[in-house]
């Protein structure tokens, strides 16, 4: 009897635990981040927004949508994923899954899978939220949906590599909250770049989180502050990168095995 | 006689410390045996186990499941093998029912609720089988770890420590499971600090210390090999020192000369107690009560590992 090439029933089996673990916490995961939208649109979009003319002739409103959603695909990829793996690790019942006839790849594709559906679930909840509160305009669906799935996927394989390196809850916290979400805020959410002074509009070209923000929010209302090939290049470079990371675990055993 | 199910050659592990955990260990294991490794902690069993199993990287040597090499070929030796850790560790918020078929999944096998039900059956898990691990008893967490390993039904299984901490109940199902295993043709390695239970269920013994595999021995070879008797009788008359007759003789006194004590080779075809109990006689030397008594593994592994030190 020869083992099969790919083990079909171990990925469904991790993605499966992954989504149950994630339903578990549904009500958190989807109420945290609907509510906090909301406030968003309060605040920035009926307090604020009011007083500011339109950005790039999208009303204000419309145009923080496709950055509150990255915000949210971003952190929550990211912790999904990292708490994914961290969590075995923590219980130790990673032995399970390192004892398993399951390749590095696999397991791989298993969390991060788990992981990027979730967020990209919450992110089009975020959507629809957002759709009581402004007219979203989507002019480049399918796109729309590329850079979900592509953002998702890639800050999912980043988060990964986050639970690994943890190695107590205190460093799975801080790369979400010292790094990505400053960088998010800093990344055009909220603004066009073209309305911060030089330096800073030169300066935050240098922010990953601006190409991706750029390229989301040129699907929806077709202009952006980066070029969508730049966008696109962007994600696609990270996401190599992570890849080349990963790769680099599974060859060393990093943080996994002695 | 057909090849080893598993197979292990010129094992090494250092760890990135320095500390070597094995050197050069050699271990063949047959199909359908039950084999003891035995050691003092820290002597290198778990990290043979996880080494094998895949959860310890070998610095180098090679492990063979069933002829499939362990690092080429992990995907057809791992299926093969299950594995029982010494600690409990569970995902706490599943079911019983779920973490078990999430084991049989991961390992590559379709789901088969018959199987998973005649198994939680069998480790009296069935009546928990909708609870969720955080749940149960100590002892029913542990029954669930053999689920798990046993969920995909595997020709190799490893039992890390199966009996320690666990209650007498458990511990004598845990044995009645190896046996109900070792009929329907599972090879089952365990490490154990119970060594009567070792020299009672095992077909052979392994002894590691200091990373090292001292002794390889069917068991009863063993006691025979090993094994000492010893004769202890108890005087009338307590004696202050060996009487100058029996100077010749392995005997020695005991319990503040109330007993006299005779080891003899527990193979030997003249045991020596006609001759030793006539000379007693002969010199007056009455006794009320006798006893014979057989070195227990327990010995034999502490006189081996007192010798390597």
């Amino acid at each position: 009897m020869s083992a099969p090439s790919l083990n079909v029933h171990g990925i469904w089996a991790i993605y499966r635990a992954e989504m149950a673990r994630m339903m578990r916490t549904m009500l958190q995961s989807v109420a945290t981040p609907v509510i906090t939208t909301a406030l968003y649109f309060v605040v920035f979009g009926g307090a604020i927004g009011s007083r500011i003319q339109s950005v790039d002739g999208v009303d204000y409103g419309a145009f923080i949508v496709p950055g509150l959603i990255m915000l949210s695909l971003l952190t929550q990829s990211i912790s999904n994923a990292s708490i994914g793996i961290y969590f075995p690790k923590f219980t130790k019942t990673i032995f399970e899954i390192l004892s398993a006839p399951l390749s590095f790849g696999e397991a791989v594709i298993a969390y991060v899978g788990a992981a990027a559906t979730k967020s990209i679930l919450l992110a089009l909840i975020i959507l629809a939220t957002a759709t009581a509160f402004v007219p979203v305009h989507i002019q480049h669906p399918v796109w729309m949906v590329a850079f979900l799935v592509l953002t998702a996927i890639t800050f999912s394989l980043f988060g990964f590599i986050v639970g690994i390196w943890a190695e107590n809850f205190e460093q799975l916290a801080i790369i979400p909250s010292l790094v990505v979400t400053p960088l998010t805020f800093l990344g055009g959410a909220f603004y066009s770049i073209e309305m911060l002074p030089q330096p800073w509009r030169t300066i935050s070209l240098l922010n990953p989180v601006v190409y991706l923000v750029s390229g989301f929010r040129w699907s929806f209302y077709g202009s952006g502050d980066v070029g969508v090939a730049a966008s696109l290049g962007f994600t696609a470079l990270f996401m190599a990168a992570c890849l080349a990371v990963l790769w680099w675990i599974f060859r060393t055993g990093y943080r996994l095995k002695p | 006689m057909s090849p080893p199910i598993l197979s292990v050659s010129a094992v090494t592990k250092t760890y990135k410390t320095g500390f070597t955990a094995l050197l050069a260990v050699d271990l063949e294991i047959a199909r359908g045996e039950i084999f003891a490794l035995l050691g003092p902690n820290g002597a290198g069993k778990t990290t043979l186990i996880s080494i094998i199993c895949g959860t310890v990287t070998m610095t180098s040597g090679q492990v063979l499941v069933d002829g499939h090499d362990t690092q080429s070929a992990y995907r057809a030796a791992r299926s093969m093998i299950g594995l029982v850790p010494q600690e409990i560790a569970l995902d706490i918020f599943a079911t019983v029912w779920n973490t078990v078929s999430f084991s049989r999944g991961l390992f590559g096998k379709p789901p088969n609720p018959a199987y998973i039900e005649s198994l939680l059956r069998d480790l009296s898990l069935w009546d928990k089988r909708d609870s969720r691990v955080i749940e149960l008893s100590g002892g029913m967490k542990r029954r669930v770890m053999i689920a798990k390993a046993l969920s995909h039904e595997p020709d190799l299984l490893f039992l890390d420590e199966p009996t320690a901490g666990v209650d007498v109940a458990l511990r004598r199902d845990m044995w009645a499971l190896v046996r109900r295993l070792r009929d329907q043709g599972v090879t089952m390695i365990l490490t154990t600090h119970y060594i009567e239970e070792a020299e009672e269920m095992a077909d052979r013994v392994g002894v590691i210390d200091g990373g090292r595999l001292l002794l390889v021995e069917g068991t009863a070879q063993l006691m025979r090999k090993l094994g000492k008797r010893r004769l202890t009788l108890a005087l009338q008359q307590p004696l202050a020192a060996i009487p100058p007759e029996l100077a010749d003789w392995p005997v020695e006194l005991a319990a503040d000369g109330q007993e006299l004590v005779y080891s003899f080779d527990a193979n030997a075809e003249d045991t020596g107690i006609p001759a030793l109990l006539r000379l007693l006689c002969e010199n007056g030397i009455d006794f009320k009560d006798l006893d014979t008594s057989r070195t227990s593994l327990e010995d034999i592994f502490v006189r081996l590992v007192e010798r390597a030190a």
